[in-house]
């Protein structure tokens, strides 16, 4: 902690709106992830040979195992009306179910092109799931760059499987957000030791998985990014929980106590559960912190994620922050991570590259968080840099992740020090 | 529609913005969604480039079609004329843009820039991103490149080289040091590396190198038939198509006795008792088609390789991999579905593949060694150290990338012999592989056990047959495998004995 504590809340303050050239992924982009969250399901999307290199290329810059999405492209015949569109994608529909039995959940994912083009692919789902069922579930989602950034193709993936959820008065609580395996079962073991029965987490792992929302569902988002998922949960009645997001040795703490208060655990109950890792979190975040206190970092919009972990940053790390910036700021919930960010912070939403890179230029901060686009051109001009997508697939929730966390912040700088010969 | 797993290709906007981001003081403004801006991190993170590529995205939104898309489009050309102030203005639409038809070309021609703008046509359904290379060059030189007088001495462009090119970088290096030891001066180097004023100035050479077919030859048609330039037609790698080349040159300058000038190691070490062991080892080559007609012919008449299969995923250069395959008693695999390509190689089963990165992972996960020689990129194929592919170094690197993945001459005998040595097992992979790795006994026995019965024919491996199979080294187990079932199956035989395989063995020896 600094020794003058600056003033906190940025929820009231004014936010830099700006439109642009947007330097982000689509939403497509998010099925990178989510095919390996969700084993049984593979996510066909529906679009240009664009949309296919976009995702060879974002995937870690080309996994090859057999990868459980692929891309129907769109060709002439198909736009000139010389193939009947909805033919062509059950003949590929059928030719992928054929090649791949194991498959519960398919995805129609739609794209930029197929939504210009206006192809109803709610219905053309639809009536796939009538002519698969029971062996496959059929659900449409958007991950189109027109309507989606980034991490909002999770988003947009997780409100549809929501939405085909049954519903039931069971109390319970649902997380919502893709977590690495480990980090998810850290998660459910702290859950549990609280004493919390009937938790489960959306996205499911399989489709056979029981389960269902309604009145008696409360609910919690791990991940800031889920605004569209979070609207749909308090439509189909479900309570939410709002807290800061789970990062660092605190917000792990306060994500934690919001939950455990609503369901009227006891604070010592609490203290004797959390206490230990706590603790063990804040030790080794502090060894990791010292390279990182005093330092100015700023964040280009990416993942959404940008005011969570600048509050990890300025709180927990003695972070200085100058502009952070997110694609989408979905108030409801970030609010208590906004709150705790100090008040000079500038906040901005949206982009355009051109004139934040302007801004970078001006603060020449320590550490500059950015996509992937930016950070060599970045860092041939003297720029630390931290590439955001390695936020959004490594482990970095709850407590035996916080120090990690911190080291990919920490390493760059640490980097820049170690090397002698500079480009 | 077609369904695609992995592409070879991107789309053609792709192409335009590798012709860009080669060259300097171009800016290509590009209607595009957001999300289309994945494509700078191809340049900033698999060539490492330090400038983020000369491109402005319109970003157009869902909420945008239905008001003013063209407002947006225009605006945006202003706006990155204003701030990068380029000597080229470059426009056109990406997948979706070309969907609303905006018009970019007649957009930008509205706003009266002082400069010149080019017009792109970029058939996202149709074409691909060699297509739009091709493409965008030749638009770019059409526009710009006008008649000049001749430089005094003799002269060449290199044509081709862009952005994100297999290792194009240092193909032209090595093209400049061959054509400073034919006494040949290098007017351009274009698009890779050239400016507006480069381009205007093509004129001035009298020939025309065309280092890349994929992205070059139709600049290089417009040149020989309007600026009287005649270009070279063979692509200079391999020591073969490297003579050839020169002797291309020799005629378009009237030069003489310009072979005996460069020369490479490949010829010596190729003859060279050590390389025996590489005689008629079964290759299968995939990649574009510049790539794979030099690499067949380099195989088949510098190595020693059998060629068993060959093809490239560009159709545009569908008709020359055909006849290169037919000399070769071959029929080619056009195709860019990665899966058939697969499905082709694991019938063939060769002992190497000379292929892209796709074709590196389906030879990862057949078992079978891989070198690289094509398009598409990977960071792998960007390489600290110079490692051309064209010229005489060029040849010494691929004499050296090609019988690397293989187990060495001797090691192969040694294998054989030493078949019972726990530690000396061919499970172990190559020795002078990072990767060499020991593995304990039991885990052989566990990872072998399977493999006889696994085959998809009906016969049966007896097994004191099936024991005998397991004493020939790994990497020639499957095709040995294969043979003796293959003859098993024309013998009507259906129990396997080790007369049987021994048989095979012999109705196969070359």
């Amino acid at each position: 902690m600094p020794k003058d504590a600056p003033q906190l809340g940025c929820a009231q303050a004014p936010i830099l709106k700006e439109r642009g050239q947007h330097e982000v992924f689509c939403g497509l982009t998010s099925i990178v992830w989510l095919h390996r969250k969700m084993q049984d399901a593979f996510f066909l999307v529906v679009g240009s040979r664009t949309c296919a290199h976009l995702l060879q290329s974002a995937a870690g810059v080309m996994i090859f195992a057999e990868p459980r999405f692929a891309t129907a492209i769109l060709e002439e015949t198909d736009l000139a009306g010389m193939a009947d569109v909805h033919e062509e994608l059950d003949r590929n529909v059928s030719l992928l179910l054929s090649r791949r039995p194991d498959i519960k959940r398919l995805f129609l994912v739609g794209s930029c092109p197929s939504e210009v083009i206006k192809l109803d692919l709610s219905t053309v789902a639809e009536k796939l799931s009538e002519k698969y069922f029971p062996n496959v579930n059929v659900i449409n989602f958007s991950g189109s760059g027109i309507e989606t950034t980034f991490t909002q193709g999770e988003d947009a993936c997780l409100e549809a499987v929501i939405r085909s959820l049954p519903s039931s008065e069971k109390t319970q609580l649902a997380v919502l957000g893709a977590l690495p395996d480990i980090v998810q079962d850290q998660m459910m073991r702290l859950l549990e030791q609280l004493g919390l029965k009937n938790v489960f987490v959306l996205p499911q792992v399989k489709f056979d998985d029981d389960v269902s929302i309604g009145k008696n569902t409360h609910f919690i988002c791990v991940q800031p990014f889920l605004g569209a998922s979070y609207e749909e949960m308090v439509r189909r009645g479900a309570k939410p929980i709002s807290a800061n997001f789970p990062f660092g040795a605190e917000g792990t703490t306060k994500w934690l106590w919001a939950i455990a208060e609503r369901f009227g655990i006891s604070k010592a109950k609490f203290d004797t559960v959390v206490a230990a890792p706590k603790l063990r979190a804040e030790q080794a975040v502090a060894a990791v912190a010292d390279g990182l206190r005093g330092k100015s970092v700023f964040f280009f919009p990416d993942s959404q994620l940008e005011i969570p972990l600048a509050r990890f940053l300025a709180a927990e790390c003695g972070m200085e922050l100058t502009e952070v910036g997110s694609p989408f700021i979905h108030k409801s919930l970030v609010h208590a991570d906004l709150e705790d960010l100090p008040a000079t912070t500038q906040i901005s939403e949206g982009q355009d590259v051109d004139k934040q890179l302007d801004r970078v230029f001006d603060y020449s901060p320590d550490l500059t968080v950015c996509g992937l686009g930016l950070a060599n051109p970045l860092e041939s001009k003297g720029l630390s840099t931290k590439w955001a997508i390695e936020l959004v697939f490594s482990p970095i929730h709850f407590y035996e992740q916080a120090a990690d966390l911190a080291s990919l912040f920490s390493r760059p700088l640490k980097r820049a020090e170690l090397l002698k010969v500079g480009p | 529609m077609k369904l695609s797993v992995w592409t070879y290709e991107g789309p053609p906007h792709v192409g335009a913005i590798r012709v860009a981001t080669g060259m300097e003081k171009v800016h290509l403004v590009l209607h595009a969604p957001q999300g289309d801006t994945y494509a700078d991190l191809l340049f900033t993170m698999i060539e490492r480039r330090n400038h983020r590529p000369p491109v402005t995205y319109t970003t157009f939104q869902a909420r945008d079609l239905g008001s003013d898309t063209a407002s947006l489009f225009k605006s945006a050309c202003e706006d990155a004329y204003n701030r990068f102030k380029p000597d080229l203005l470059l426009v056109g639409a990406s997948c979706t843009a070309e969907l609303i038809q905006d018009d970019p070309g007649g957009l930008a021609e509205a706003l009266g820039l002082p400069i010149p703008v080019v017009a792109l046509e970029l058939p996202s359904y149709q074409r691909k991103e060699n297509f739009g290379a091709d493409e965008t060059f030749f638009q770019i030189v059409k526009k710009l490149a006008m008649p000049q007088p001749k430089t005094e001495n003799i002269s060449c462009n290199l044509i081709g080289p862009t952005a994100l090119g297999f290792r194009h970088r240092d193909d032209v290096e090595e093209l400049e040091k061959v054509l400073q030891k034919l006494g040949i001066e290098v007017n351009v180097v274009a698009p890779m590396g050239s400016n507006p004023a480069d381009i205007r100035n093509l004129g001035a050479a009298h020939f025309n190198v065309l280092m890349y077919p994929e992205t070059g030859e139709s600049a290089c048609r417009f040149l020989e038939k309007n600026l009287d330039q005649p270009y070279t037609k063979t692509v200079p790698i391999g020591v073969g198509a490297l003579s050839q080349f020169v002797s291309e040159i020799e005629e378009v300058t009237g030069l003489t006795d310009l072979k005996n000038k460069v020369e490479s190691r490949l010829p010596w070490y190729s003859a060279s008792v050590d390389s025996t062991y590489l005689t008629g080892k079964r290759v299968f080559v995939f990649g574009d088609g510049s790539h794979v007609i030099a690499a067949a012919k380099i195989a088949a008449d510098e190595i020693g390789f059998e060629v068993v299969g060959l093809g490239c995923f560009n159709r545009e250069m569908a008709r020359p991999v055909r006849t290169a395959a037919k000399s070769l008693g071959l029929e080619a695999l056009i195709t860019d579905d990665y899966l058939e390509v697969e499905a082709k190689i694991s019938e063939l089963a060769p002992e190497l593949i000379l292929g892209t990165q796709m074709e590196r992972h389906i030879g990862k996960r057949l078992g079978i060694p891989c070198a690289v020689i094509s398009a598409p990129v990977h960071v792998q194929d960007f390489p600290a150290r110079y490692s051309p592919q064209m010229g005489p170094e060029g040849a010494n690197v691929i004499f050296d990338t090609w019988v690397h993945p293989l187990v060495m001459g001797l090691e192969e005998h040694l294998l054989t012999m030493f078949r019972e040595d726990f530690e000396f097992s061919d499970a172990n992979g190559p020795s002078h592989h990072a990767a060499h790795q020991p593995k304990t006994i039991e885990k052989e026995t566990i990872v072998e056990e399977a493999s006889p019965q696994n085959g998809s024919s009906h016969v049966i491996w007896m097994s004191d047959a099936e024991k005998e199979l397991r004493k020939i080294p790994f990497f020639v187990r499957g095709k040995a495998k294969r043979n003796t079932e293959r003859y098993a199956v024309d013998k009507g035989v259906l129990e396997i004995s080790i007369d049987t395989l021994y048989e095979a063995k012999a109705h196969y020896a070359r």
